[in-house]
């Protein structure tokens, strides 16, 4: 099991470093140089060569990256061009809000998938299956951005239910909480789907597993074999699918933040955008995806440890 | 028994495959949906009555009735023109960028699955960390740093799906590497370029289309959530997303143009979904477990 846990830690270590390699290498492919992007058009040659020579813009391009590589290794993202402030504190200062949008999504998406493929796996091909079916479809395939608007205008316009903009009061629990449910229901309406299909397709498969036979000849109550032993077999695969997911939540809670004005790394990355801030926007790039990578690798362990058919696959 | 006449097979395997998809409700009502989404695209010119960039001050903001069927925006210009319009857009980006994305995935698939071990290591590596930004920070990222356009979007949905299908592409080669037929080309004496283009390609692609088609609905989202936010197709260009973004920014007085832009991408998502559903269960029930 360690060894199966320290291969997989390995492969994502190689990941990040090549997705900071494509990353180096889109910035600097950027046309025009960053040193005088970054000071505007009234600076003089000598500020812009200043500015230069402190980015280390005159070392050649292994030294350029290796910095990059070294100095986000130790947690410096570089420095804010107009406050002055370390990226990285500006980013990781935003992302517990995303967090707590995509913590919230996830939630009630497992809470009402799971059960809801159980259902239709339990009672396959009744009507209650064909219409969990067509609507998993449906809630995968529109985008979360349409949903995000069309919810702050269903509930927070028309019928005035919920507020619309901002992340609340702080220190008041339930303004905070009202505020987040529209942008939550907008990150977690497709995982719903998601879920409610994975659920159903190992659940089937888990119901044709020799031990559950077993367990039927034993005269196991029904109840008792599908909702304990079918169902705790038929969620691991569920893990796995939200590991892969998180990115996919990341993006929808970016889009959630713009629409609903909340706080956090989209609404960051977006405002930084407008004023050509490069450090944020690649400082958070870097930020979500060295978090997405190590929410793929603690799911592939976690699932390793609760599968051991699982952790045979990377020696592949 | 063997005298019992067969049941009269259709001519052509498409068309009994397009009669099964017919068969499904859900395969019907996408089919429906995808059918009006691509006419009303070609024929927007002679659907709608007005052009989708001409500006009427004097109807800014017309409620949608019989002069504007959905209405005008905060320039007045024609709601449905630029829906119809915003069609061509989204199917456009969709069929291009989805192109290039089998095209590369093809070829770096192949080499991938045939090639030596080391550059097949080093490209499932690249696959995994480009898959690895989340899309939309790798949108923010491209346009923060090249400015946004239509090929912006375009090289987003190439990365975000090249990976894909190079990988499912790749995973097929390997299997057919060492298979009799292809070695028994390599004992005659063609070359690599040969067998990959004449034996191996014709064997793999099958499922990569299905896949491709299932993505439409994503490569449009991507479309319309870039231009949503401004980093997409440049204004005056009709797109949904843009349309999208200018009702948001007067979604309490004219809630009507958020309406217009969210529905031909909620329509279009679902009609290209259902039918890439049901052609996957029809041509290649295997798919079915990655979702």
């Amino acid at each position: 099991m360690l060894g199966y846990a320290v291969r997989r830690l390995g492969l994502g270590v190689a990941i990040v470093t090549t997705a900071m390699a494509i990353l180096f290498i889109m910035i600097f492919l950027v046309p025009g140089d960053p040193a005088s992007v970054a000071l505007g058009p009234r600076a003089t040659p000598e500020m812009v060569e200043a500015l230069r020579v402190r980015m280390g813009l005159d070392r050649p391009v292994w030294e350029q990256f290796w910095n990059f590589y070294a100095s986000a290794v130790r947690g410096d993202l570089g420095t804010e061009a107009l406050s002055g402030r370390p990226v990285a504190d500006v980013v990781l200062e935003q992302l517990p809000y995303t967090l707590a949008l995509i913590v919230s999504g996830i939630s009630w998406a497992v809470a009402l998938g799971i059960p809801l493929g159980a259902l239709a796996a339990v009672q396959r091909g009744s009507l209650a299956d064909r219409i969990v079916g067509v609507l998993s479809v449906a809630v995968i395939a529109v985008p979360s951005f349409v949903v995000a608007i069309y919810a702050l205008l269903i509930f927070a316009v028309w019928l005035r239910w919920l507020p619309a903009i901002g992340a609340g009061e702080p220190g008041d629990f339930a303004d905070q909480l009202t505020h987040l449910l529209l942008p939550s229901l907008a990150v977690g309406l497709g995982w719903v789907g998601y879920i409610a299909r994975m659920v159903r397709a190992s659940m089937l498969e888990a119901l044709q597993a020799s031990h559950i036979r077993t367990a039927r000849a034993f005269g196991l109550p029904e109840r008792l074999i599908t909702y304990s032993y079918a169902l705790r077999i038929a969620i691991l695969p569920t893990l796995t699918l939200l590991g892969i997911g998180v990115g996919h939540m990341l993006s929808s809670a970016v889009f959630a933040e713009i629409v609903f004005a909340r706080p956090g790394i989209g609404k960051l990355v977006y405002d930084a955008i407008i004023v050509r801030n490069y450090p944020v926007v690649t400082g958070a790039v870097l930020v979500t995806t060295v978090f997405f990578v190590m929410v793929n690798v603690a799911a592939d362990i976690l699932v390793g440890a609760l599968d051991p058919r699982v952790r045979s696959e990377l020696g592949r | 028994m063997s005298s019992v006449a067969e049941p009269a097979r259709p001519r052509h395997a498409g068309l009994a495959a397009l009669g099964r998809v017919l068969a499904e409700p859900m395969g019907l009502f996408g089919l429906a949906l995808v059918v009006l989404v691509i006419v009303s695209a070609v024929f927007a010119d002679q659907l709608a009555a007005y052009n989708p960039t001409r500006m009427m001050p004097r109807d800014r903001f017309a409620d949608p009735g019989w002069t504007h069927l959905m209405g005008t925006d905060h320039l007045g210009r024609d709601l449905f023109a630029r829906v119809l319009h915003g069609g061509r857009i989204a199917l456009w980006v969709a069929l291009v960028a989805t192109s290039i994305s089998l095209a590369l995935g093809a070829v770096l698939g192949l080499i991938a699955g045939y090639g030596p071990r080391w550059l097949d290591n080093l490209l499932i590596l690249i696959f995994d960390a480009v898959k690895s930004f989340p899309t939309v920070m790798l949108a923010l990222t491209l346009v923060t740093l090249f400015g946004p356009s239509l090929t912006a979007v375009m090289v987003v949905v190439v990365l975000v799906a090249t990976p894909s299908y190079a990988r499912v592409i790749r995973t097929q080669t390997m299997a057919l590497k060492t298979s009799e037929f292809i070695l028994a080309a390599r004992a005659m004496g063609a070359g690599m370029g040969r067998i990959l283009r004449v034996h191996v390609l014709p064997n793999v692609i099958g499922p990569v289309l299905i896949l491709a088609s299932m993505d439409i609905p994503v490569v449009i989202a991507i479309e319309a959530g870039m231009s949503f936010l401004g980093l997409g197709v440049r204004p005056p260009t009709p797109s949904w997303g843009a349309i999208l973004n200018d009702g948001f920014t007067n979604i309490r007085e004219t809630p009507w143009i958020a309406v217009a832009g969210g529905l031909p991408v909620i329509l279009t998502t679902l009609g290209f979904t259902f039918l890439g559903e049901t052609l996957r269960d029809v041509f290649d029930p295997r798919l079915r477990r990655e979702g």
